[in-house]
């Protein structure tokens, strides 16, 4: 059996906004529209990402000393944790299109308890660089050498994860309204668009995640004392 | 136009190559390849950000031309936020008079 | 227009389908969207000109003797960030395109009506967080936010404007948004991209900067109130942070912000004057596309604000260059409008007279804009008026001028009612003489020395601040009177019919105002777009150059 299936779109007006002319068009549409607004999510991660760039190339020796810090397992587990929500999330959208919806919503339901578990991990990371005073302030000691230039890395670390968790806490909240949505029923095969496009944001935070890990995590090879 | 419905098994594939990445990567991290490190890094990365991209958010299956457009020129105009201040960092210190 | 006896019936449209502050607080309608922001924006440009109007009083003499430094650091800084934020960006996109860019593909609405809602609420929350800070003693760095004075040194309130600043660009950002969905996806039949009116065109050229571009300026001003907030360092020179990077990612959108603003005013001239030439426009492709152009090529030249900040010089050359490449796509559109004027039959209507300052002044703006992209006149001149004088002249002379031609075109289109004419061309008249006396000394102060951002100067410099002075309440009474004569059509002007200027259009084809759901029918597009040679003439006004 191949592995992809077309089927044509049933139609049906039910659910149809009226300023469309048809389902399709309409589909087409939210795709489109999350697809462009995924677009301009990268401009603002990527603000980040040239600052990152620009101190990275500037501050080597720091960097590779203030990654040291970094707790690679939680970082690992994280990884590991979020790619396991993307999939659940991609199965969640499968069975949107078979209209199976009670597989929509445990499927849901467990992406969020994933994305729970993501900030959890986080949040004990927070919690432990705050303990070691590796927050940027007054309050940051850093031992290594070059801590000025260390603390550049936690600001942009800080940063970088905190808008990710911040999309992370809005994603949560809009994977409950679907999960709202497919348990009224409200999700067909005909119409699960919203489904399709909340699927787009929660895989495009673990996109960005994917290279966080990498730049944050896995600056320069480990020290395996460290 | 129609929908395209993508097996589950191909999901599966996809996830089992993305932790195959992340572990690769974790490892790889445990050698020292001095600058090449951050290259292979976020190389193995972008090959995971593509594997996403394409299946688990269905590029690869869309009908519409224009997303693939969109999904490009995000990139692109990252790359020119990188490169062109790339061009000033890069050169900065080429004159040895301060601030220059 | 005194022929024109009317139905006594009265019809159904966007405005009298629903009453009530609800039916228009909680509207999903583009058409009343454009009008939520119509009176906000109206607002905000009068508080930015009540800044503007201080500034120059203190600058009437040379002493700082109205405004303390201080007083007059934080002017300067709310009339940027009024008139950048909120007023030029969203001006017409928001305003006319919200109204316009539907109609005139034929479409019901836009793309996500509720998104569009949900885009002007912000633009309130931003606006009122500026206002709030402007309240709570301003923020005093200038609208650039420059650090590290912005994130170190300021005790203005910083934050709440930059907040501010966040919050207005994701209106910015669905706005955009909704303008590149809506035209990919519901055009009605026939609507080809080659068909599509030029004002279609340059909002989606604004729409892709502001998609590409916004994003990063919003993280760009957290980063900046996160550094004042938390005392992360980011751009923190004490921790070998590089206030220079602020600066990059602030001119990666903040350059082609200027396109933001200046692009959908092009759209509108592109369409006043062909229909007021009575002639398709001339190349229309290459209108079309320089607007694309303008959008990507504006992208490759921020640094050039950069030229005496301590940059390297080798980026500086290049970006010099990219910059001089964007003289081409402006210079294409200044040559088609003329060449479209050449020959035609020309109404001299207020919005033509609009249209015809915009094109001068414009010209005047872009040329001045390619002397600063010079890197040694950069050096000589930086900082001083004369680079006030340029982007005034494209900002106002630019897309205010286009907003005005704008609104006036569209009027009857908006409210139904025709304006009185001769009191539309008494304004332009007054302030294309005001914007000119204002700015056009300050090309002159400016080469001559007189730095910017300053609240006192040398005497020399007196008797041109006393024009530029001068002029500026001039401007202000050119701005005043349209407010004043508008209002009042809305009561007593003549009904407009729904094609007062028998121009080509959807948008001209459907009633004045438009039904709610725009056209009782979905057209069908069968021919070129502006096809005023089989139009009739424009009715009642006399033309003033005959062939």
């Amino acid at each position: 059996m191949s592995t992809v299936e077309t089927r044509p779109n049933a139609v049906s007006t039910h659910s149809l906004h009226e300023h469309f002319g048809d389902l399709e068009q309409q589909r087409e549409a939210a795709t489109l529209g999350m697809w462009v607004f995924l677009a301009t999510e990268i401009m603002f991660f990527g603000g980040m990402f040239t600052a990152y760039l620009v101190y990275r190339m500037a501050y080597p020796v720091a960097f590779d000393a203030a990654s040291q810090d970094m707790n690679f397992w939680a970082g690992t587990i994280n990884t590991i944790v979020l790619i396991g929500s993307s999939l659940t999330m991609a199965l969640a959208v499968h069975a949107s299109q078979e209209g199976k919806n009670k597989h929509v919503v445990w499927l849901l339901i467990a992406t969020m308890a994933l994305g729970a578990v993501f900030l959890g991990i986080k949040a004990f990371e927070y919690h432990e660089h705050w303990v070691h005073h590796l927050v940027p302030g007054p309050y940051f000691q850093f031992e290594g050498p070059d801590p000025r230039h260390a603390e550049i890395f936690f600001s942009l670390y800080f940063a970088m994860t905190g808008f990710h968790a911040l999309h992370m806490v809005i994603g949560l909240g809009l994977v409950s309204w679907i999960v709202y949505l497919a348990a009224r029923n409200k999700i067909t095969r005909e119409y699960h668009s919203p489904v399709e496009n909340v699927g787009l944001y929660w895989h495009f935070v673990d996109m960005v995640w994917i290279y966080l890990y990498p730049l944050l995590y896995l600056v320069a090879h480990k020290h395996v004392s460290g | 136009m129609a929908e395209t419905i993508v097996s589950r098994r191909i999901y599966f594939i996809i996830f089992f190559a993305l932790m195959v990445f992340t572990v690769i990567t974790a490892a790889v991290s445990y050698i020292d390849l001095g600058a090449w490190s951050g290259v292979v890094a976020v190389g193995i990365a972008s090959t995971k950000a593509l594997l996403v991209a394409l299946f688990f958010m269905h590029l690869r299956y869309d009908h519409q031309k224009i997303v693939w457009i969109v999904a490009i020129s995000g990139f692109f105009w990252l790359g020119i936020l990188f490169v062109l201040t790339a061009t000033d960092y890069a050169t900065r210190n080429f004159l040895t008079v301060p601030g220059r | 227009m005194a022929s024109a006896v009317h139905n006594v019936v009265e019809t159904k449209n966007y405005l009298n389908s629903d009453f009530g502050i609800k039916s228009w607080l909680l509207t999903t309608d583009h058409k009343r969207i454009g009008l939520l922001y119509l009176v906000s924006i109206t607002t905000m440009f009068f508080v930015g000109g009540f800044f503007a109007m201080l500034i120059r009083l203190e600058l009437l003499t040379p002493a700082g003797d109205l405004l303390q430094s201080d007083t007059y650091n934080k002017m300067f800084t709310m009339h940027g960030i009024v008139m950048v934020f909120l007023f030029l960006i969203p001006s017409i996109p928001a305003v006319l395109g919200n109204f316009l860019v539907p109609m005139m593909i034929g479409a019901k609405d836009l793309a996500f009506p509720k998104i569009n809602l949900l885009s002007w609420y912000l633009y309130m929350i931003g606006a009122l967080l500026v206002i709030y800070s402007i309240v709570t003693g301003s923020a005093d760095t200038g609208w650039t936010f420059y650090t590290p004075f912005s994130t170190q040194y300021s005790n203005s309130a910083v934050i709440t404007a930059a907040l501010g600043v966040f919050v207005s660009g994701f209106s910015s950002i669905l706005t955009g948004l909704n303008f590149v969905v809506t035209m990919h996806r519901m055009r009605a039949p026939g609507m080809t991209w080659s068909r599509m009116p030029l004002f279609c065109w340059s909002n989606y050229a604004t729409a892709l900067i502001q998609l590409l571009g916004t994003p990063v300026i919003a993280i760009t001003i957290m980063l900046v109130a996160l550094e004042r907030l938390f005392n992360i360092g980011i751009f923190n020179p004490q921790l070998g942070g590089d206030p220079l990077l602020f600066q990059h990612l602030f001119w990666f959108y903040s350059h082609p912000a200027v396109y933001i603003m200046i692009l959908p005013s092009m759209g509108v001239i592109s369409e006043v004057v062909t229909c007021f030439s009575r002639k398709r426009i001339f190349g229309y492709s290459f209108v079309a596309l320089a607007s694309i152009a303008i959008a990507v090529l504006g992208f490759l030249v921020w640094a050039h604000h950069m030229f005496v900040a301590g940059m390297s010089v080798y980026a500086s050359l290049i970006f010099s260059f990219l910059t001089f490449l964007v003289g081409v796509p402006s210079a294409i559109k200044t040559f088609n409008w003329t060449a479209t004027m050449y020959k035609g039959s020309v109404y001299l209507h207020t919005p033509m007279l609009y249209a015809m300052g915009f094109i001068g002044l414009f010209a005047i703006g872009g040329v001045t804009g390619l002397f600063l992209a010079t890197l040694g006149i950069d050096v000589h001149v930086h900082d001083t008026y004369f680079v006030v004088a340029h982007f005034h002249y494209i900002m106002v002379g630019g897309a205010v001028l286009g907003y005005m031609a704008g609104i006036h075109f569209w009027w009857p289109k908006i409210t139904g009612k025709m304006y009185p004419e001769t009191w539309g061309r008494i304004a332009a008249g007054t302030i294309f003489l005001g914007f000119n006396l204002t700015f056009f000394p300050q090309f002159i102060v400016g080469y001559v020395g007189m730095p910017r951002r300053y609240h006192s100067y040398v005497p020399e410099f007196q008797i041109l601040n006393v024009f530029s002075t001068a002029g500026a309440s001039i401007l202000a009474v050119g701005y005043i009177l349209p407010l004043i004569y508008l209002f009042w059509s809305l009561r007593y002007g003549n009904d407009a019919g729904p094609n007062p200027y028998n121009a080509t259009g959807l948008e001209w084809t459907t009633a004045s105002p438009p039904p709610k759901e725009n056209f009782h029918e979905t057209p069908v597009v069968t021919w070129e777009a502006y096809d005023y040679e089989h139009m009739p003439p424009i009715p009642e006004e006399e033309p003033v150059v005959h062939r």
